[in-house]
């Protein structure tokens, strides 16, 4: 069977050779791109703005970006027909082309929130090394997370009270050349559609911004729901073995944090949320009034055959139904929750609405294509395009994220500016 | 003991042999190996399409699929055959069951998805066919948003796709306006018509053209001014598809309609 041949149902007039080229994994790349980048740019609020109320989420933020960015090229891999040669984006980058932007702007950004990391937790690695090089017999374990943090220490143990200040203002500096890289590595994101100029859909200078906008927004969201999780967990934890876990804070006191901390967070949200909406509707209005040849098929996608897709799931129960969740009087935890799920799955339907909306009429703009998500997978190409690929691409970061927070603590760890 | 002489013979040669391995180091420039064998200003190959010859037999596109070897069975194809049908009342139904491999078989117009329409013979204003390949544009969109640079253009005007580069990525299949490319069911990697460059660099037409019994398709180097196909682009009414996009397609057809997409 050709590529796109299963979950492809044309309708009326199209082309022979028009599938849905573009499935789920192509969704889900820009979904966690913008994750990534949103989460980054929540962590730099507070290390360049000073958003003081923001230091409780600023480093966990950091940490899951970092876990994010290792997922972000994984749907690219998994939708590739030779995956085993996408390396040949960075080795022999074709710069005509917005895709092979993407080894130098993905590297950049790695560099910068590694190296970011590394002078947030530089005094945690050096602290946790010395110790272990005096300690006597050391066990296989010990052994190994001394080599470990030996390594991470990058030979610098130069902990005083100087070069800790030092630290800060490199922090600082990459904190804020990270922001318009991470904006650059989702707006370009965004570049890859909107510069195609066969596709009706797509092809606008507002989708860069646009996706730039509703990037924040997710990213924003998912670190809010995570960041709740954990708390929720950790205030679990402390009402159960107050004896073992210590250096935990009582319950009360996790609870009165992090309800400040959402509720100021949800406040950058929303203003996020709200640029992303205007934007999206200026895009809409223009595309009607302008009404230019591929108006009619558009019209007819947008108000008819995608109709749910759109003002349904995106727009009512992903960006409106949480905007009044988050403004209503008697802010709460729970409606949190609720509130940062819906923005996710509103941002995810936005990412669907506009790669497999924008493949949904065929270019003779006679005819349509509507996607079947491959669910149960009777091969592995219906597998990695299908549920499945997409379900594991959400999970990897969340599995990443805690491995990572074994040598980044995002909370135990004490203060060190 | 070594003389003047031999110290000058040894250099000389010493330096040849060093050249070898140097020369090997140069970076190679397809576009000037290409231009060293074929005369960049010699040959532009363009494609004329005569769509008052054609009937919808689809000999070529029969033909195509067995040159280069697109499975049979598969529903993509390089080249296929678009047929349009207008009705008295303005209404417009067109379609390319299977890109017309079989030719029109019925008069009903296949609507996808299995549903067929049937149009009355009194009720029709008009009715055509309209064969479509690859339009090798002058600026080729494929060609720009390759990442790896597997699609490329020759100086002949031809865009190639090179197999043993190409990651599958498909950007090239979203970025034609004209919906030539496909993935190749067998070597998954984006494919489309190349107007038979391997016949045509050898003095042949392309399949297509030596298939089609009516003459409706023609092949030509619009570089040379008594080719035939030249003097028709030249001298008579020619119309190209979607112009509004700035590709410069190097497709011309005679007896282009509005209707055409
Ligand atoms: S018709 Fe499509 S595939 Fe052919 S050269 Fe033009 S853009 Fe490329
Ligand atoms: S599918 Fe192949 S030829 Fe097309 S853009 Fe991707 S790498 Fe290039």
């Amino acid at each position: 069977m050709v590529h796109g041949e299963v979950w492809t149902i044309k309708e009326l007039f199209t082309y022979p050779n028009e599938y849905i080229y573009w499935s789920i994994q192509i969704v889900m790349y820009p979904f966690m791109t913008g994750l990534v980048a949103g989460a980054f740019v929540l962590s730099s609020l507070y290390h360049v703005f000073g958003v003081k109320q923001l230091k409780g989420m600023a480093r966990f933020a950091l940490v899951f970006s970092f876990a994010l960015l290792f997922a972000a090229p994984m749907p690219i891999v998994l939708h590739l027909q030779h995956p085993f040669r996408g390396i040949n984006i960075f080795m022999t980058p074709h710069f005509t082309s917005a895709i092979a932007a993407f080894g130098i702007v993905f590297s950049t950004y790695g560099a910068i929130v590694a190296s970011e990391l590394w002078f947030i937790y530089r005094k945690h690695f050096v602290e946790i090394a010395l110790p272990l090089k005096t300690k006597q017999d050391k066990t296989l374990f010990e052994w190994f997370k001394y080599l470990v943090f030996c390594a991470l220490t990058l030979g610098v143990y130069d902990i005083s009270e100087e070069s800790l200040k030092r630290d800060e203002k490199a922090i600082k500096i990459l904190a804020g050349l990270g922001i318009p890289v991470a904006c650059f590595l989702h707006g370009y994101a965004g570049f890859i559609f909107g510069s195609v100029k066969a596709n009706a859909l797509w092809m606008t200078p507002l989708m860069p911004v646009i996706f730039i906008m509703s990037a924040v927004v997710s990213g924003i969201a998912l670190c809010m729901l995570t960041y709740i999780v954990v708390m929720e967990i950790r205030k679990f934890l402390a009402s159960r073995k107050k004896t073992v876990y210590t250096h935990l804070q009582t319950r009360e006191e996790i609870g009165g944090v992090e309800i400040n901390v959402i509720r100021m967070t949800a406040k950058y949200l929303l203003l996020f949320l709200i640029f992303a909406i205007s934007l999206e509707l200026l895009d809409l209005i223009f595309r009607g009034y302008t009404a230019v040849k591929s108006w009619d098929v558009l019209r007819s996608v947008i108000y008819g055959k995608d109709f749910t897709n759109i003002f349904i799931l995106q727009y009512a129960i992903g960006n409106l139904i949480p905007f009044i969740l988050f403004l209503m009087p008697g802010f709460t935890i729970r409606r949190a929750v609720v509130g940062v799920i819906l923005v996710l799955f509103g941002v995810f339907m936005m990412r669907w609405n506009v790669v497999i909306g924008g493949q949904a009429f065929s270019l003779t703009f006679l005819g349509y294509m509507h996607y079947h998500l491959p669910i149960i997978p009777h091969n592995w190409e219906t597998f990695k395009e299908g549920l499945g690929g997409a379900l594991s691409i959400f999970i990897m970061p969340f599995v990443l994220f805690w491995i990572f927070s074994k040598i980044f603590p995002v909370f135990d760890y004490k203060e060190s500016h | 003991m070594i003389t003047r002489r031999d110290l000058l013979k040894y250099t000389i040669k010493g330096i040849a042999g060093l050249a070898v391995p140097i020369a090997a180091l140069e970076i190679v420039n397809p576009n000037k190996i290409f231009a060293g064998k074929n005369d960049k200003s010699k040959t532009r190959w363009v494609f004329l399409v005569d769509t008052y010859k054609c009937v919808g037999c689809g000999f070529c596109v029969k033909a195509c699929k067995n040159e280069n070897e697109i499975p049979y069975d598969a529903n993509v194809t390089r080249t296929w055959v678009e047929r349009y049908v207008v009705t008295k009342d303005g209404e417009l139904f067109a379609d390319t069951p299977k890109g017309a491999r079989d030719g029109f078989t019925t008069s009903k117009i296949d609507l996808g998805a299995g549903k067929y329409q049937d149009i009355k013979k009194e009720e029709i204003s008009k009715a055509f066919f309209v064969p479509k390949l690859c339009n090798q544009c002058e600026n080729p969109p494929c060609v720009q948003v390759c990442p790896v640079g597997a699609t490329y253009q020759v100086p002949d005007g031809v865009v190639l796709v090179d197999r043993k580069t190409c990651i599958g990525c498909g950007y090239c299949i979203m970025a034609c306006p004209y919906g030539v490319r496909f993935f190749h069911p067998v070597h998954h990697t984006a494919e489309k018509c190349n107007f038979c460059y391997h016949r045509i660099t050898k003095g042949m037409k392309t399949a297509c053209v030596e298939a089609c019994p009516f003459g409706a398709r023609q092949i030509g180097n619009i570089k040379d001014p008594d080719d035939p196909v030249t003097k028709i682009i030249k001298t008579e009414r020619v119309g190209i598809l979607k112009e509004e996009f700035g590709t410069k397609p190097q497709v011309y057809y005679i007896g282009l309609d509005k209707e055409v997409r």
